[in-house]
């Protein structure tokens, strides 16, 4: 299977297009256009999501049913430290995408919700003003920076993706990721591996949870559902890159257009 | 001299109620969203609010509109009469689909919050879904057809940024490419989706 996994994405590799150093967000926009991300492995692809489908229905399904009738301040607490956790790999995106007031905003955030916020159980940052946070990860700084996503790709466990964040992700196992490299990296004597692996767990079912209605109606209505995930998650991913939350700045809107010459 | 201010008064008069009567896209949303809270909330079966919500459905969604967007560039190359069976089928797929995702929900709240206008056609009105114990806050954006400001039309639900008609394209050129492009392929879909 990681065989397999493999040549899927060096052969898929080869198509993200050459990087452009300085980019502007017309061709970064266009390049993340979900209708344009070819599914080169679709059978493979549609294997692994039924695998997934599987796994949600025997383990995430159920698991999350219970989580999210949790009281609300214990949902909050574990998704508020969960995402102060990834501050460790969204400030030296940060950096990398020269955002280095937002990389000093977030490591300000980070220390005061690990210290003041026990853990970052409580976000006192966002009681104290500071904006909203963004998570940023090692594919989104490639695309900032030009590099296209190459193939689409759905990965056993993991999910949905595209070639380009896959090897983006690697950066995590090889130091770019903090909280990997003091739980399972390095042998701490504070922390474990199992810290790492419960921490992704956890993150797994708390995203389920908090879409659990929506994941059921889609699942229920849609003609097909896989379409429907892969076209929910490039619209995703294509926002998170531009770090627009806004329809207008991400949707082409010439097909709306050409409606009214019906 | 008097006959003919009177007469100007008039015209004025009774041109002002007729010039005022464009809905305000804020205004056409947060009012349809009442309606099918209220309706939600209704001590009635939940077939009972399937069928009533079809009917808010047809009177304030541009089905039509966004049967032949979801279609992509298919719909160039169909016959006037398969637009006609893809318009009947689309409709009656909309409404079941629409309907019965909305039925899951009691009496949610939703408040609008902004709108911006994008050009005479297009207005999109910003809310927000309130948070429940079990979910969190969700922005809810509408794609609102203002060609006839007398009669606007939802076009597509943006929620969280992910456009709901843009999804439903993808979704039908899927099925599409999976059955060598055939629309009757994408007919059977439909009629099947229609009649489970």
């Amino acid at each position: 299977m990681m065989k397999k996994i493999l040549v899927i994405l060096i052969t898929t590799f080869t198509l993200i297009v050459n990087v452009h150093a300085g980019s502007d967000g017309d061709l970064v926009l266009k390049k993340n256009e979900p209708s344009e991300i070819k599914d080169c492995s679709e059978t493979f692809n549609k294997a692994s999501f039924a695998l997934n489908q599987s796994l949600d229905k025997i383990i995430f399904k159920p698991v999350s049913s219970v989580y999210r009738v949790l009281p609300s301040p214990i949902k909050t607490g574990v998704s508020n430290s969960l995402n102060n956790l990834t501050n460790v790999v969204t400030i030296p995106n940060n950096v990398l995408q020269g955002e280095f007031a937002l990389a000093g905003l977030n490591t300000g955030r980070f220390l005061i919700n690990t210290t003041v916020g026990v853990l970052g159980i409580i976000d006192v940052a966002s009681y104290l003003g500071f904006s909203e946070y963004v998570k940023e990860d090692y594919g989104q700084s490639l695309a900032s920076h030009g590099v296209g996503p190459g193939c689409y790709l759905v990965l056993p466990v993991l999910g949905p993706t595209t070639a380009r964040d896959t090897l983006a992700s690697l950066t995590n196992f090889i130091g770019g990721d903090a909280w990997y490299n003091v739980t399972v990296k390095n042998d701490t004597h504070y922390f474990k591996d199992i810290d790492y692996y419960a921490s992704r767990v956890t993150a797994g079912v708390d995203f389920r949870a908090k879409n659990f209605d929506s994941i059921e109606n889609l699942e229920k209505n849609s003609l097909d559902f896989y379409a429907s995930v892969k076209s929910l998650y490039l619209q995703d991913r294509q926002q998170r890159i531009l770090n627009s939350a806004k329809i207008i700045e991400t949707q082409d809107d010439s097909d709306w257009e050409e409606i009214e010459t019906q | 001299m008097m006959k003919k201010k009177l007469l100007v008064y008039l015209i004025i008069f009774f041109s002002v109620p007729f010039f005022s009567l464009s809905i305000e896209p804020d205004i056409f949303v947060q009012s349809t969203v009442n309606r099918a809270s209220k309706l939600l909330g209704e001590d009635i079966s939940k077939n009972e609010k399937i069928e009533k919500l079809k009917l808010i459905a047809k009177e304030t969604v541009d089905i039509k509109g966004i049967g032949f967007y979801t279609l992509g560039a298919k719909r160039k190359s169909l016959s006037d009469e398969e637009k006609k069976e893809y318009i009947s089928l689309f409709e009656e797929y909309f409404l079941k689909s629409f309907s019965s995702r909305l039925a899951e929900y009691t009496n949610p709240e939703i408040d609008v919050k902004n709108k911006e206008k994008l050009n005479d056609n297009y207005t999109i009105v910003n809310s927000i879904l309130k948070a429940t114990n079990e979910r969190p806050e969700i922005n809810i954006d509408w794609r609102i057809y203002t060609k006839d400001p007398n009669n606007p039309l939802i076009r597509d639900l943006i929620i969280e940024g992910l456009s709901l008609a843009r999804t439903q394209k993808e979704e039908f050129a899927s099925v599409l490419s999976s059955n060598e492009n055939n629309i009757e392929a994408l007919f059977k879909v439909l009629e099947e989706f229609s009649n489970n």
